[in-house]
């Protein structure tokens, strides 16, 4: 016994342990990480290019890193961007509401300020930094999708801040959801996926990539057919119904009130 | 009433020598003095031929505005007839509502343009009368009720009138006793929803279970109780009842009471999505603040405080749904909610 382990000690010193143990140690970090990986990231093979990163980076420190910090790592100004995925960024710059104008209680749509070549730079850039929600595959965004059934996921999940008809909404202290009416497929998306600013997020859990096509084809179907009922006035609902109906049709009773009351001259 | 006023009285046409109390009215002596009827004008279809005859032709425009307008409604229900598409209504109600609008507003239109300008504009005033009467109708009045009692004895009778008081009182009672059948009785249902222990939380409209790992933080779930779908007994009334709110925060950032520590998990929270102002569905959620708003009064609940309010006429918090996981990871309901959900109803603190 006492033979056996000293035959050990000896074995445990000598330079060829090293070199297991090392390799042991690496195959097991290796396959655990890669484990852990497929299991947080299932589906997405994302490719970007070196060069798309470098580009992207450049972009980012001197558009973005005033606000969100020099390594994406946030500021007093802007939050962490690290996780954030490339859908965020490819939402919020290529709708224009990034880089931000002025601090405000929401962040408006502007004109573009980047290239698409630029913006899925960007994207890149902090795609690398960290996983998160990728750009949707473009197979979500046919809007061939069930309009019934996108209509009734709107609905209950949506709607009560956009409206039923996708017009959008008042939220509290300047706040508010914004018309749907003429977002592109990639935004509405991209949107569920990340849930920018106050929205909350739908992931693939909630909302699975077909339904959120399917919500998809809804709001396009509404975009592309008029309304059964004759003028939506702005879909805006009982406020602008009632504004027609008091202003104008009431005016209209008025005056022929008074005209019936009038003598002739 | 002083003499003086007496005096101007008269003068204004307000003093009649019919002496009865004045009541409120009050009598300026600066009054603006009565102009009388103003002078008859007469209109220029009496003076000149050519304005007859332009109104003669603008009533008969009028008259045949209306047939064409009829027209119209007779053609647009065969041109524009409702198909299977939809969209065919917008034309055909359209059409149709212009049409009859034409026929009949032209013949309205075109009847008051004759009366008033080619009818005899005869004025007429007629002089309103003091609403106190004179005091011998008043008299006479008197001595009908009079004689009528005498004849009836209703003063001397008093078994027949006191019988009769209580038959009149009593008659309306079966009325206002057959208003309890105007609906079934509501029992407990205000207090009670579908919510049980062990229930698992499931995603509106198509009731597939949601784990606790899906439920990311800053993600929302419109939830409905296991088994609730469509076809059910109540499905409507229950499903209005039971719906919730499921959220996840930062656990850091919950605010929780002792009793209700429990009732989360690793920051997932449950609330009832009808308001407890007047039942609308609270579902606005802002995930930065995490303010839930009711979009009929602006309600504003603060979710990681308890969803008390915060803004707006609601009084109560939004009663929380105590959930935990079951053994596969599922989300479940640890019982139904400790308070009655929704508005307010008028015995709902009484304890049951």
């Amino acid at each position: 016994m006492a033979q056996l382990k000293r035959k050990l000690n000896g074995l445990r010193r000598s330079p060829r342990a090293l070199v297991v143990v090392l390799f042991a140690g690496l195959l097991v970090v290796g396959s655990g990480y890669t484990a852990v990986q497929a299991a947080v990231s299932p589906s997405t093979a994302v490719t970007r290019s070196q060069e798309q990163i470098d580009l992207g980076k450049r972009i980012f420190l001197s558009n973005c890193a005033s606000c969100h910090g020099k390594n994406a790592e946030g500021t007093m100004n802007g939050p962490s961007l690290i996780g954030v995925g490339e859908a965020s960024v490819d939402f919020q710059v290529s709708t224009g509401r990034m880089p931000g104008a002025a601090s405000g209680p929401q962040l408006e749509v502007k004109p573009v300020q980047f290239t698409e070549e630029q913006i899925s730079a960007l994207a890149a850039y902090v795609g690398s930094l960290a996983d998160g929600p990728s750009i949707p595959d473009a197979s979500y965004l046919q809007a061939n999708g069930d309009s019934t059934k996108g209509g009734e996921l709107f609905r209950i999940n949506c709607a009560m801040c956009h409206n039923a008809g996708g017009a959008g909404g008042a939220l509290t202290q300047g706040k508010y959801a914004p018309n749907l009416m003429g977002s592109s497929e990639k935004t509405i998306y991209e949107a569920m996926l990340t849930g920018p600013q106050n929205m909350p997020v739908f992931n693939d859990a909630n909302i699975t990539p077909e339904e959120k096509n399917d919500i998809i084809t809804y709001l396009k179907y509404l975009q592309n057919n008029r309304s059964v009922g004759g003028d939506e006035l702005g879909n805006l609902g009982p406020v602008v119904e009632g504004l027609v109906a008091w202003l104008g049709l009431l005016g209209l009773i008025i005056a022929i009130t008074i005209w019936l009351g009038a003598k002739s001259n | 009433m002083s003499d003086k006023s007496k005096e101007i009285a008269k003068q204004s046409g307000a003093y009649s020598d019919h002496e009865y109390d004045a009541g409120l009215r009050v009598i300026h002596e600066d009054a603006v003095a009565n102009p009388g009827i103003e002078p008859h004008r007469v209109r220029m279809t009496d003076k000149s031929v050519k304005h007859e005859k332009n109104a003669v032709r603008q009533v008969a425009a009028f008259f045949t505005l209306s047939m064409l307008g009829s027209a119209l409604a007779l053609y647009a229900y065969f041109a524009f007839p409702i198909s299977e598409d939809l969209t065919t209504v917008r034309l055909n109600t359209l059409y149709l509502g212009v049409g009859i609008t034409l026929g009949l507003l032209g013949i309205g239109i075109g009847a008051v343009h004759w009366a008033k300008t080619l009818m005899p504009d005869n004025e007429v005033s007629e002089e309103r009368h003091l609403t106190r009467g004179s005091d011998e109708k008043r008299a006479a009045a008197i001595e009908i009720i009079n004689l009528a009692n005498q004849e009836s004895g209703f003063s001397r009778r008093k078994l027949i009138r006191r019988t009769l008081y209580g038959s009149l009182a009593l008659f309306p009672l079966p009325g206002i006793i057959l208003f309890a059948d105007l609906g079934p009785s509501l029992g407990d249902k205000l207090r009670h929803t579908a919510w049980k222990q062990g229930t698992r939380l499931t995603k509106d409209p198509y009731g597939s279970p949601i784990k606790a790992s899906e439920v990311t933080i800053g993600s929302v779930f419109h939830v409905i109780p296991e088994g609730l779908m469509p076809g059910e007994e109540n499905y409507l009334e229950e499903k209005a009842k039971a719906a919730v709110l499921l959220v996840r925060v930062d656990p850091e950032i919950l605010i929780e009471t002792e009793e209700r520590a429990s009732w989360s998990y690793q920051g997932i929270v449950a609330y009832s999505k009808i308001c407890t102002h007047v039942g609308c569905p609270v579902a606005l959620y802002e995930q930065q603040t995490h303010h839930l708003l009711c979009p009929c009064h602006q309600s504003t609940f603060d979710l990681v405080d308890g969803c008390k309010v915060i803004f707006g006429p609601a009084t109560r918090s939004l009663p929380q749904l105590p959930i935990s996981v079951d053994a596969e990871g599922y989300l479940i309901a640890q019982s139904d909610f400790h308070e009655p959900v929704g508005p307010s109803f008028w015995d709902r603190s009484v304890q049951q």
